[in-house]
């Protein structure tokens, strides 16, 4: 869905980038941080991690602001520019891939030197650490890449429309998420609810990004049933945040998030 | 880029004065390695310059369709010039994807060879032009002999480039195609020969020399074909980013570490000032070129698509005059314009590349530049006939090579590994796309270097110093943030 256009792939590209900034500056204050204690003091220096991962969260997200505010703009310089008064990608679209740019940096960061040391030789949990750290990390990883998706459109959502409660739900959905990985390696702590957690994100963006439980329903059962005016389920009231233009009765209304 | 061709010279001098203890070719190798990359560096800085120059004059015809700046948003905006800014910015960006595939591509294949080969990892010697070692005892020791390398590759690519200014000004054509052809010719049989030799070494694949040669003799031919003459887009492309790879990971090798990012940082300073300021080398080269309307070298820019040259041959008088290259040159336009009807949803067919290499080569070689104008250097020229779609964008070898000499490094020498590469890479691909907005806006020769090597460097140390503790905190812990 991305690879398509290349306006996308650029936003993609810009939203990583945005990502590792905001990881440097998060690493620059811990690294400062540690320098300044003492490295021998164990509880301080988790202490001192555990600061830090919360301080990166909260970067995080102001950096998704900040790319928020610049997409914006762009969208402001593309409607100019554009011939027909329009832009060619929508600011849903945008949050989209913002969030998969920001989920895929972050996955990336997490997960490759993992990856480049499986392939050499060793003993998963040789000291007595979990066996399953691969397969954990590589859960992990994945959640938090379809999370960062979600919080993308969700964040995206509340800036356009001025939902702060949603911005801020964000907010606390991520500090949750980093926050049950500090129960680690007790994974049932960290993935069981890192789980939940994106099935509602999930369901929120697609509620927010125009789809609803009929489109699913369709989109499951009806391949064959796909002609427009026969809705049995007409009579369904779509659930989702009021405001938002729904489908329209009798009307197909095809979710593409992203496109 | 020119600093490096600059280098070249004096390699090709026969300077055989290094202590490679490496195999037997070692010593060939060096110093037709140096050679090599001396020429290429300097076609490459002439690339980069004509490239910009290129891009430039790709983009003026974009904008310009009029004939006006492309900030015409203040004057009365006609459907065309509207149309313009938009498509501008519309092949903005998808002309900045057309330059992340081929960059991205050279980058995937320098670093999967760093990692697997390890001959571009071990320490065989240094260059002539990096005389002082980097093995001394004491911190500013190392840091005075970087500082001296740098300083002397700086200047023999400064010299080389004023070198190849003044054989553009004095019209040495043939000087300069000779010089070019033996660079690329080394460049496709020699390094790879050696890189095909240290990869069957790392996989432990024996093979004979009559397949070799066999190997090398075709992948040579048709790579100077491809890059000289004519040949399919796509292929030329990929020759070009494979020559790119290869000296790329020439310099890898044979840099030492701070003497490496030293030149990386003092060429994209050299490569701002050339380009910008008014006397710089590199923009006497484009103002040459451009007042003599022709291309500077297009064998050695990477280019994204061919340029429509059908209104060269109905404008440009000169062109006309020429019999016999108008005959062709009509034809070849013709077969252009089916192609370019057929091509419309491609990057623009294959045959517009070879037009343009074909008559760039052909024109210096009978010294007459004069008919041979490109479309990029005549924005006065190609007007309302020219198809959009066929603008396409430029890109100097030189970047390619130096992009993928940060990214390679970063691979070969940080301890983060994979995320010091990774944010490399990422810095650098925004950094091309900062550079294309800014050639959009400008519509003027500008250095493609700058701000993504700047970029680069700064992620690189960044990550590699601050985030890759924490980073592997974070894991050991199994912590996300």
């Amino acid at each position: 869905t991305i690879a398509r256009d290349p306006l996308r792939i650029i936003i993609l590209i810009a939203g990583a980038f945005f990502w590792l900034v905001s990881l440097l500056l998060s690493s620059l204050i811990w690294f400062i941080a540690v320098k300044a204690s003492d490295p021998n003091d164990e509880p301080l220096q988790k202490g001192l991690l555990i600061f830090g991962v919360m301080f990166s969260v909260l970067l995080q997200e102001a950096f998704r602001f900040l790319y928020y505010k610049l997409l914006r703009k762009a969208i402001e310089g593309l409607v100019a520019l554009s011939e027909d008064g329009c832009s060619p990608i929508s600011i849903q679209q945008m949050a989209y891939v913002a969030g998969v740019g920001f989920g895929l940096m972050s996955g990336a960061f997490s997960m490759i030197n993992l990856l480049a040391d499986a392939l050499g030789p060793g003993t998963v949990g040789i000291y007595g650490d979990s066996q399953l750290y691969f397969l954990t990390s590589a859960f992990m990883t994945m959640v938090l890449i379809f999370l960062h998706t979600f919080w993308g459109i969700l964040f995206f959502h509340g800036c356009e429309n001025r939902r702060w409660w949603e911005i801020a739900a964000v907010v606390v959905m991520h500090l949750a998420v980093s926050g049950s990985t500090f129960c680690n390696p007790l994974y049932v702590g960290s993935l069981v609810p890192s789980y939940m957690l994106m099935a509602i994100a999930a369901t929120w963006a697609y509620l927010l990004s125009g789809g609803s439980a009929q489109n699913v329903r369709r989109f499951l059962l009806c391949k064959s049933c796909s002609v427009t005016g026969t809705w049995y389920l007409a009579g369904l009231v779509p659930s989702g945040l009021p405001g938002r233009s729904w489908v329209s009765a009798g009307g197909h209304r095809v979710v593409s998030v992203g496109g | 880029m020119t600093e490096l061709s600059a280098h070249l010279p004096q390699f090709q001098h026969g300077q055989l004065t290094e202590n490679f203890p490496d195999n037997h070719l070692s010593n060939t190798q060096e110093s037709m390695a140096s050679a090599l990359f001396n020429t290429d560096q300097n076609d490459n800085s002439e690339r980069r310059r004509h490239d910009n120059s290129e891009r430039r004059r790709n983009d003026n015809p974009e904008s310009e369709i009029n004939g006006q700046p492309q900030n015409n948003i203040q004057q009365v905006v006609e459907q065309d010039e509207e149309e313009d800014e938009e498509l501008t910015l519309k092949y903005g960006a998808k002309h900045v994807i057309m330059l992340f595939v081929p960059v991205t591509l050279c980058m995937v294949v320098v670093v999967a060879t760093i990692k697997s080969v390890s001959f571009y990892t071990r320490k065989d010697g240094q260059l002539i032009y990096t005389p002082f070692t980097e093995e001394t005892e004491t911190v500013g020791q190392r840091a005075l002999n970087s500082i001296l390398n740098a300083a002397i590759m700086i200047s023999v690519i400064i010299v080389m480039t004023i070198l190849l200014v003044v054989l553009y000004k004095y019209r040495c054509y043939k000087v300069i195609h000779g010089w070019l052809i033996i660079s690329s010719l080394l460049l496709l049989f020699f390094f790879s020969f050696i890189y095909l030799g240290e990869v069957f070494k790392t996989y432990n694949v024996a093979m004979d020399y009559i397949t070799l040669a066999l190997m090398i003799w075709n992948f040579g031919v048709v790579g100077m074909i491809c890059i000289h003459w004519k040949g399919p887009l796509r292929l030329q492309q990929a020759y070009l980013i494979m020559i790119s790879a290869l000296m790329a990971l020439v310099f890898i090798k044979y840099l030492p570490e701070w003497t490496a990012w030293l030149i990386l940082a003092v060429i994209s300073v050299y490569d701002l000032v050339a380009v910008l300021c008014p006397k710089g080398p590199l923009r006497m080269l484009v103002e040459t070129a451009q007042e003599r309307n022709e291309t500077l070298f297009p064998a050695l820019i990477y280019s994204s698509t061919m340029v429509w040259l059908v209104n060269m041959a109905e404008e440009d008088p000169e062109a006309q005059r020429k019999a016999s290259k108008n005959s062709t040159y009509d034809k070849q336009a013709l077969a252009n314009q089916a192609q370019n009807e057929d091509a419309e949803a491609d990057d623009g067919g294959f045959s517009r590349e070879w037009q343009q290499q074909r008559d760039s080569r052909i024109g210096p070689i009978e010294s007459t530049p004069e008919s041979r104008a490109a479309v990029q250097a005549l924005p006065s020229n190609s007007q309302t006939s020219e198809d959009p779609e066929e603008r396409g964008v430029k890109l100097g070898l030189g970047d390619f090579i130096f992009y993928s000499v940060l990214v390679g490094k970063a691979s070969a020498t940080a301890s983060g590994d994979w995320n010091t590469t990774l944010a490399c890479f990422v810095a650098i691909l925004i950094g091309l796309c900062l550079t294309l907005l800014l050639l959009a806006i400008f519509k003027k020769a500008l250095p493609a270097l700058p701000i993504s090597i700047t970029f680069g460097l700064v992620f690189y140390f960044a990550t590699d110093n601050l985030v890759q503790p924490f980073m592997d905190q974070l894991a050991f812990h199994q912590f996300y943030i």
